[in-house]
């Protein structure tokens, strides 16, 4: 081979020994950092198993009972959803809920969603469709579903009734009370009760709110299409008296019985892993 | 074209390519053979330095830049806590003034993950593409990212330990950057799970400052801890994926710092302060093809080296801009 050819095949001179080395050296490094980086990543995935940091989602969040997985696809993590919702319900979830981090949850004893936007305010915020876009009033949201846990702690089935703030003073939770202020929640602890035989989970209730609304010809905002089709809750009647919460299939999983239940802990839970007619959520 | 095909390979990990003897334009020869005959001694260089070093304007770029950055970032806080409908929303994806905006590489993960379209993630990507299009791509990095911000303070500390012997600095190859790019597209695919945002000290501070602090702020201080004891600027350089997609737009771009050879002393001050320095190679002298070159698309459009430059040979410009004028 001539001087030329060999130019021509190879143009780069050959490397030196040192520089070899620190070629080597160099993969190796980033090698290393790959590994790390490719941990942190996976690490990620950790707190999925078992499903320990399932949670309460906003409403309309696409979600198959406890597999989160398309939810937490769709999810930007942008907080939009946070900062629409009137009563501050939502919170993003931190570093611990490893690829969830970020995402919208509902501590529901803590401050339930109470529907007070009555347009679904966190759906319409949403860019990405993590909170769907398919449902468009309250009644149709499939959050959860209410479960009396606590049975032998419930005033109402003790047949006794209740008397001063739900969740004492120092309360922080917001409601909606029609009443006092239709567009400005204002603290449970601001809102004093004095009733026969509680009924707070059922009073409070706001698929029960809006049914006695459309009853008495007044929807939300004039919208005969807030009105929800089916009950969520009704009291039943015991024998030896007290009532006895039932939860119906028209509960949306909103967490408003939760956090207004006064015993604690609260008699009455809201499950994640069930709702009220799975065909809605499959 | 070269443009082009130059950018990509500097975004790839690649090392900038070296001119041969015949790649040279004759101006650029002549020129360089005018600079051999009339060198310049290191009193003058050092003049020079001295008086840019001294010059009013010498942070002209940066302070820009960091005015922009944290009103960009301040607005987000501001529109949250007095609750109006300005920038709604985090880093990764907002609303301004009510107009859909997606971080583009939240965007890209939600897409390989969900893999449904929504119309409103298509407006605010699209608007955003176009945005950073007519801003330079990873002008992103530099004029909004505030993750930037605090891996610019903290490279400084790093510097400064540097020259005490107090911190290291380990060089990786750029290259990782690319193979994390595609092993986050591929895992992002197959596992349905937006794995990046979990890391992204971007999406993590973003957020941070607009719903408040939390353990996530840990993983932030860790790659800053690293950044200052171990590697410069590591997590930009080396790893972030929000970096190629941006700078993959910024191919596209026609906000450029453009190099002139004409008057540069190929001291390397530009390429000292820059935090990727390989697309300033081109200052290295003999390494210019023509009289202008425009510098690569991995550059962030911070400005660091318009303002150093003591001979002005670095500037700004838009290409195609004084066509129109």
């Amino acid at each position: 081979m001539s001087p030329e050819q060999t130019k021509a095949t190879s143009p780069r001179p050959a490397l030196s020994p040192k520089r070899r080395e620190q070629n080597r050296r160099e993969f190796i490094r980033t090698s290393i950092l790959g590994i790390g980086v490719l941990g942190a990543t996976l690490a990620g995935l950790l707190p999925l198993a078992g499903q320990a940091n399932a949670r309460l989602r906003p409403p309309g969040a696409i979600k198959d009972r406890l597999q989160e997985q398309e939810f937490l696809a769709a999810c930007i993590k942008c907080g939009q959803c946070v900062q629409v919702c009137p009563v501050e319900a939502i919170r993003l979830a931190d570093l611990t809920d490893g690829v969830g981090v970020g995402t919208p949850f509902i501590q529901a004893r803590d401050q339930a969603c109470d529907f007070s936007c009555d347009g679904l305010q966190c759906v319409l915020a949403c860019p990405t469709g993590a909170l769907t876009h398919d449902i468009n009033y309250p009644s149709q949201a499939r959050m959860g579903l209410a479960r009396l846990a606590r049975p032998e702690s419930c005033l109402a089935v003790r047949g006794q009734g209740f008397r001063g703030q739900a969740r004492g003073a120092d309360f922080s939770g917001l409601l909606r009370y029609e009443a006092v202020n239709r567009w400005l929640p204002i603290p449970v602890a601001d809102h004093p009760y004095d009733l026969e035989l509680c009924d707070l989970c059922l009073r409070q209730c706001p698929i029960e709110i809006r049914l006695a609304q459309c009853a008495a010809g007044t929807p939300p905002s004039g919208d005969a299409n807030q009105c929800p089709p089916r009950s969520a809750i009704r009291l039943g009647a015991q024998a030896g008296g007290g009532a006895l919460p039932l939860v119906l299939d028209g509960c949306v999983g909103c967490g408003v019985c939760e956090m207004i239940c006064p015993v604690d802990p609260a008699a009455i839970v809201i499950d994640i892993d069930r709702v009220a007619d799975a065909a809605q959520v499959g | 074209m070269n443009y082009v095909i130059e950018s990509l390979r500097q975004l790839m990990g690649l090392d900038p390519s070296k001119p041969g003897p015949e790649d040279r334009r004759p101006e650029v020869v002549t020129l360089m053979a005018e600079k051999r005959r009339d060198k310049l001694t290191r009193e003058m260089l050092h003049a020079v330095e001295a008086g840019r070093a001294q010059a009013a304007d010498r942070h002209k770029w940066r302070n820009r830049r960091w005015a922009t950055l944290i009103t960009v970032n301040l607005l987000f806080v501001v529109s949250y806590y007095l609750d109006v409908q300005l920038l709604e929303g985090a880093m990764t994806a907002s609303r301004f003034v009510g107009f859909h905006l997606a971080d583009l590489n939240s965007a890209l993960q939600v897409m390989l993950a969900y893999q449904h379209l929504v119309l409103n993630l298509v407006i605010g990507t699209v608007t955003v593409f176009i945005l950073w299009l007519l801003l330079g791509g990873r002008t992103f990095c530099s004029w909004a990212c505030p993750y930037h911000l605090l891996a610019e303070w903290a490279e400084k500390l790093h510097l400064w330990l540097a020259k005490r012997k107090w911190a290291r600095d380990i060089k990786f190859h750029r290259g990782g950057r690319t193979i994390f790019y595609l092993f986050f597209i591929i895992l992002t695919l197959v596992s349905g799970y937006t794995l990046f945002e979990t890391l992204s000290p971007t999406g993590i501070l973003s957020r941070a400052l607009i719903y408040g602090p939390g353990l996530a702020l840990i993983w932030v201080l860790a790659l800053l801890a690293f950044e200052v004891f171990v590697s410069r600027r590591a997590w930009c350089r080396y790893v972030c994926p929000i970096g190629v997609t941006y700078g993959l737009v910024g191919v596209l771009s026609p906000v450029r710092v453009q190099y002139r050879v004409q008057d540069c002393h190929h001291e390397g001050d530009c390429r000292a302060i820059c935090l990727v320095p390989h697309v300033l190679d081109v200052t290295i002298r003999g390494r210019a093809r023509a009289v202008t070159t425009d510098i690569g698309a991995d550059c962030t459009r911070c400005g660091l080296c318009v303002d150093i430059c003591p001979t002005n040979s670095l500037s700004f410009k838009v290409k195609g801009l004084d066509k129109v004028l």
